[in-house]
């Protein structure tokens, strides 16, 4: 955990940043950084103090997960950036299953169903949304065949474990069809699952499957298949305060430290305790210190209001947590790409509101500003 | 399925100079709705600014900006809109920077 550790700036002690934890609640939840909350202070949007103030930094990465704190933002912001990680960044998911021959016992809607949420390694940028107009083309489908069947094996010995073929459709055994110019396009990189392990059907001799998939650009809001990540979330920092007017008794000074989570709080040989800043961010704020008399008052509980610490895990949807084995290749997106791209797609979203409003300016009387009723009825020659 | 539906609406009641005013912004939810919101209140001209998701089946929110000084809200919504897209350019150039130059953990992740 070296380098996800860190000595806290002075900063994070001003309580206005602070949040706190209390036994049965927690309080100062909502920031109040706007102007006219405090008398004489200026609170109003300053791009500048905003720049000066704002931290991002890149904590942990794995091939599929990745860790980084973003300080210095409201929660309204890092909550739209985590919401459009989940619901709003395009992937490509199978959509349409032409099913020729399935004589397995798994029905054609479970397996339809199971093979849309096979998360496939294929880069999302280089395909174009399909509306359901749209007809299909290279640069909006790319098709898979599935084509197994299961046989007995003649010479494999009496009770052995493996005396037929295919006994288990696996992801792997999907087969890329390039159409067009999409053999050339990802000639070094074949579109194909992620995982090449996760049994999609079990067959018995003479059972057999035969279709073909058709995958699509969507986003996770329409379906859970698309989206790119298994969890995106993000913790405030929390923060542990003594009480420098009671300190901890040195002879439950362990026990003391025993409510927190390992190596957050220290305790020197007299039986001093002291927080190791260092480690804080590992506190899984259990509030285990709250339920001890003897320590009342002798701590304060609480958390950076605008210190975010993400977390953002990849490609592990239900299909997958049966089989354990390592994935090979990687997800769609690279773990660090994943936050660009949720703010790609909100400066998009913010482009296209400012474009309406900017018409809206221009013509007020234009088609935007049609006025219906607060209750949303509208009159049918709208439409 | 053709779109035709107006990205922005000004429902009725609004104000004839636009000092107050509700817009309805078609399919947005919470994620802009509340970064918006935030924005919006973080001018002093604004007087009020409040939205909502009038129905989870519906796929748009309102808006509600109230300015002083009879200033138009629109105005102040388009000013936010590129404060907002200043502060997304910033977080993203944050995040480069320390992706190039801060020192990550690298690990190993066993499925």
């Amino acid at each position: 955990m070296a380098s996800s550790s860190s000595q806290l700036p002075s900063s994070v002690f001003d309580p206005r940043r602070h949040v706190g934890i209390n036994h049965e609640r927690v309080t100062n939840v909502s920031s109040t950084d706007y102007p006219g909350h405090y008398p004489d202070e200026d609170h109003s949007w300053n791009f500048v103090k905003f720049k000066q103030k704002l931290a991002v930094s890149v904590k942990r990465l794995s091939q599929r997960s990745v860790e980084f704190d973003l300080v210095g933002v409201d929660a309204s912001i890092a909550n739209a950036l985590r919401r459009i990680m989940i619901a709003e960044v395009p992937t490509m998911a199978i959509e349409h299953v032409y099913i020729w021959n399935n004589t397995s016992v798994i029905h054609d809607e479970i397996l339809a169903q199971r093979l849309g949420l096979v998360p496939l390694g294929v880069d999302p940028r280089t395909f174009e949304f399909r509306t359901p107009s749209d007809a299909p083309t290279d640069r909006n489908t790319l098709v898979f065949r599935l084509n197994v069947a299961c046989e007995r094996v003649k010479s494999a010995p009496r009770g052995s474990a493996s005396a037929f073929t295919h006994e288990h459709v696996k992801s792997g055994d999907l087969e890329w069809v390039p159409q067009g110019e999409q053999a050339a396009v990802f000639a070094d990189k074949p579109p194909a699952p992620t995982n090449k392990e996760i049994v999609l059907a079990k067959l018995r001799p003479g059972q057999e499957v035969e279709m073909e998939l058709h995958a699509i650009k969507g986003v996770g809001k329409e379906h859970a298949k698309w989206s790119p990540v298994a969890t995106a979330s993000y913790r405030l920092h929390p923060l542990i305060v003594l009480n420098p007017a009671k300190p901890v008794p040195p002879h439950l000074a362990h026990k003391f430290a025993k409510c927190f989570s390992p190596g957050v709080v220290r305790v020197d040989p007299s039986g001093k305790v002291s927080i190791d800043e260092r480690h804080l961010r590992k506190e899984s704020m259990s509030r285990e210190v709250l339920r001890h008399p003897e320590f009342e008052g002798c701590v304060e509980l609480k958390r950076i209001r605008d210190w975010f610490i993400y977390f953002g895990n990849f490609f592990s949807r239900v299909l997958m947590s049966v089989c354990a084995v390592n994935v090979e290749s990687e997800g769609p997106y690279a773990p660090e790409e994943m936050f660009l791209e949720s703010i790609k797609v909100m400066r998009a979203k913010i482009a296209l509101v400012r474009e309406a409003a900017e018409a809206l300016l221009a013509a007020p009387d234009s088609e935007g500003g049609v006025v219906v009723s607060a209750d949303g009825d509208v009159e049918m020659e709208n439409t | 399925m053709a779109d035709s539906t107006p990205k922005i609406k000004i429902l009725k009641g609004a104000e004839p100079d636009l000092s107050a005013a509700t817009f309805q912004i078609h399919d947005e939810s919470h994620t802009l709705g509340n970064a918006l919101r935030w924005m919006l209140m973080k001018n002093p001209k604004v007087e009020f600014c409040g939205y909502s998701v009038p129905h989870p089946s519906e796929n748009h929110i309102n808006m509600r900006i109230q300015m002083y000084d009879n200033l138009s809200s629109l105005t102040a919504l388009l000013e936010a809109l590129s404060n907002l897209d200043d502060l997304c350019g910033t977080i993203e150039d944050a995040y480069k920077a320390s992706l190039a130059t801060d020192p990550i953990e690298r690990w190993d992740e066993q499925s």
